[in-house]
């Protein structure tokens, strides 16, 4: 807890599957109103930060605060309940209902009294989901079902969004759509995001500011514009050809 | 060279069968043709895999048809050997083969090379799918009518009961387990456990505390539901295969204490003379003077089914049948079961049941999204257990006698079939199925001229598993997903629509 502006606050988190130690100390903060990027190459434990904040592996050590709370040892719907709303890694749509019963189903916190008004933000947001309002989640193409998967979660009416590997096997256009989704979430309603991307480039074009985890560990952090332009990182994630 | 429909190419018999093949392909492609003939295989390898066939066959059914280990008059083993009924299974393998590989299979592929047109769902379909529900209803609520005005009153007992009671009993029951199985999608092989409470809280309380069925029906539903819920707790973490596992467990230990705890169960002698469901009436017992006005004080009382001059025949002027009382219990079961549909139907649009249907498709999404799956994973058991006791206390009733071995694991076997093979979560296909499955069993009593044909001894009912098993695989290959496949919406922004068929199917993403 530094400044009072920090909404999220992970601090020493270790994290095991099993005997397998998975986040080895991870320290990261995220000011309310930021975009916060967190890059790393497969395996490095990024998803598992995720997942950790959301309290599905526990933190085994360590503290997570969120807007000054302890949720390290909540459950996860205790922690949704607290506006944490989350597009978990692959999406995990309901795959045999409606792209509305799913946006319904982000909105089960408030017992649907913004539901009109909230699912028309996400049909702006998104229009491709509104032609598709009464398809099965299941029969979307990937990215479709990538912006149901952020437009049920803005369905909660977060305030804080973690997006994990929003861009995983989409088209470039695609990526750039929800990106730029994303952006003008941050901007115009001040939604702060936590976001874990392999795509480096675009997160921390995407991001105020960055992270890079290696092996468990934070190694690296700072503004997206520094981390882009560090050596290690241009190497280690941005060579071979920009996305 | 024998194949009866091949009009086309009569001549052709005597030529070898290489050459009949080519014959046939041109004439098959021959312009201006009006009706393709039917494709057939290769003769040769026709026959070889048939005779493959017959091969296999008797190696396997020597020892399990044509040898038969039996006792003679001194107490002694002996062989029995039955070759003729071996050697017409054999026959009818090869037989089999044969039309496969020689008939079938070439038809297949021909239709499957056959260019295919989408093909928009007929019209039909939908008009039958939207107005089923409601013939259905009708039909059901005007059946005990139907079959009185058809068989008379002493015909109809048992088209009454053992039709009509029988499968409702079964059709609430997979209402009931469809909402733990389809709508939570928590596989429960223990189902009939729950049945078993409650119909042992009616048959015990209704024998020892001469309780009314209708105190104890709202009774044993509760039962039910903490057993239903005593089973959740265990369970929780466990998913898929091993939540089937326990749960199967389960059933066999209601079963087992249901056998073994003879004090209060009976053991295997069960419990007897249960009291039969009276109609519930009031009358007026009394008028009492309340601030000068006269109000009638009410009594409520149940009307027996019974010859006694209190009872319902007497009362309304009737001839003593048992009818009467089984067109009671058709109606009780039937608005039993309509209960059940109501409330499942309703539950599914509130909270609940979207966080059933939410959690049967993805667990770790539901919690992300604010939900309790532990609460949410508790209510489907114990919901589900509920309507499972109320049909157990209705089952005790009607019966008048409860025993242990009503309620072992094929029963819930026979209900998990009827909830996939209707189609996991479909009301409707769930009742198509109980009424298939268990009126089929029943149908197969009724085929006695079969006892014509293969013999006094012939008892078709001895076959159902094997007819079961034969149907379910023919079932889940044409409609692997259940006879109604599709998932009505719970929520539609505009105005009810239509929703094509190619849409809501499942699909990849």
């Amino acid at each position: 807890m530094s400044t009072p502006s920090t909404l999220l606050a992970v601090k020493g988190v270790t994290t095991f599957y099993g005997k397998i130690q998975a986040l080895r100390g991870v320290d990261l903060q995220v000011a309310e109103g930021e975009i916060v990027a967190l890059i790393g190459s497969n395996g490095a434990g990024k998803s598992t930060l995720m997942m950790t904040i959301c309290g599905n592996p526990r933190a085994r050590d360590g503290s997570i605060t969120y807007d000054g709370k302890e949720i390290t040892r909540l459950a996860t719907h205790e922690i949704a309940r607290m506006r944490v709303a989350q597009s978990p890694e692959g999406r995990r749509i309901f795959a045999r209902m409606t792209v509305l019963e799913n946006l319904q189903m982000g909105a089960s916190l408030d017992n649907l009294a913004h539901f009109a008004a909230d699912s028309e933000r996400v049909f702006a947001l998104f229009p491709r989901l509104k032609e598709r309002i009464h398809q099965r989640g299941g029969t979307l193409s990937g990215g479709e079902q990538q912006m149901l998967s952020i437009g049920r979660a803005l369905m909660a009416r977060p305030r804080l969004l973690l997006l994990d590997e929003p861009s995983l096997g989409l088209a470039p256009l695609i990526v750039r759509q929800i990106f730029d989704a994303i952006r003008t979430l941050n901007r115009e309603e001040k939604l702060t995001v936590f976001i874990v991307e392999q795509n480096a480039y675009h997160a921390l074009r995407l991001a105020h500011r960055g992270y890079v985890m290696v092996n468990g560990r934070i190694t690296m952090g700072g503004t997206g514009r520094e981390l882009l332009e560090k050596p290690e990182v241009r190497a280690a994630y941005l060579e071979g050809g920009r996305h | 060279m024998n194949s009866p429909s091949d009009s086309l190419a009569p001549t052709l018999d005597t030529q070898p069968e290489g050459e009949q093949l080519q014959n046939e392909e041109r004439i098959a492609a021959a312009p201006g043709e009006i009706a393709p003939p039917s494709p057939r295989g290769d003769l040769a390898w026709s026959a070889k895999e048939a005779l493959i066939a017959g091969v296999v066959a008797l190696g396997m059914f020597t020892p399990m048809i044509g040898l038969l280990t039996d006792q003679n008059i001194n107490n002694e083993v002996i062989l029995v050997t039955r070759w003729p009924l071996l050697a017409a299974v054999v026959i009818a393998c090869a037989a089999g083969r044969f039309a496969i590989a020689y008939f079938i299979r070439p038809y297949l592929a021909a239709k499957r090379a056959a260019p295919s047109r989408p093909v928009a769902r007929p019209a039909w379909r939908a008009t039958v799918s939207r107005w089923f529900p409601v013939v259905g209803t009708i039909l059901l609520v005007f059946f005990p009518a139907i079959v009185l005005y058809t068989s008379g009153i002493a015909g109809s007992i048992k088209w009454v009961d053992n039709f009509g009671v029988q499968i409702l009993i079964y059709v609430m029951l997979g209402w009931g387990l469809n909402v733990v199985v389809g709508l939570a999608g928590l596989l429960d092989l223990g189902y009939v456990a729950f049945y078993a409470v409650g119909a042992y809280a009616y048959a015990l309380l209704a024998t020892h505390l001469g309780l009314s069925f209708w105190l104890l029906l709202p009774l044993a539903g509760l039962l039910a539901a903490c057993w239903g819920v005593a089973l959740g707790f265990p369970v929780l973490r466990l998913r898929g295969d091993y939540l089937a596992i326990v749960t199967l467990a389960f059933g066999e230990i209601v079963h087992l204490v249901l056998l073994n705890w003879k004090e209060v169960t009976g053991g295997g002698a069960g419990i007897l003379s249960i009291p039969k469901i009276g109609l519930p009436a009031i009358h007026i017992e009394s008028y009492v003077s309340l601030f000068g006005m006269t109000l009638p004080k009410f009594a409520f009382f149940n009307i027996k089914f019974d010859a006694s001059p209190e009872g319902f025949a007497h009362l309304f002027g009737l001839p003593v049948s048992s009818a009467y009382y089984k067109i009671f219990l058709y109606y009780l079961i039937l608005i039993l079961a309509f209960i059940t549909a109501f409330a499942t139907a309703r539950m599914r649009k509130l909270p609940v049941g979207r966080a059933w249907e939410s959690m049967r498709e993805d667990e770790i999404a539901c919690r992300s999204l604010g939900i309790n799956t532990v609460t949410t994973k508790l209510t489907a058991f114990a919901i589900g257990a509920m309507f499972g006791g109320f049909a157990g206390s209705f089952f005790a009733a009607r019966q008048g006698s409860v025993f242990p071995d009503s309620f072992t694991f094929i029963e819930s076997v026979f209900i998990v079939a009827i909830v996939v093979l209707g189609g996991m979560g479909s009301m409707i296909g769930v009742a198509v199925a109980a009424t298939v499955m268990i009126g089929g069993v029943e149908l197969l009593r009724e085929l006695t001229f079969l006892k014509q044909i293969f013999g006094p001894d012939f008892n078709p009912t001895q076959y159902r598993m094997l007819i079961f098993g034969f149907a379910m695989v023919v079932i889940m290959l044409w409609r692997p997903r259940g006879f109604v496949q599709t998932r009505t919406p719970t929520v539609f922004l505009f105005k009810r629509k239509a929703i094509s068929a190619d849409m809501v199917q499942e699909g990849h993403g």
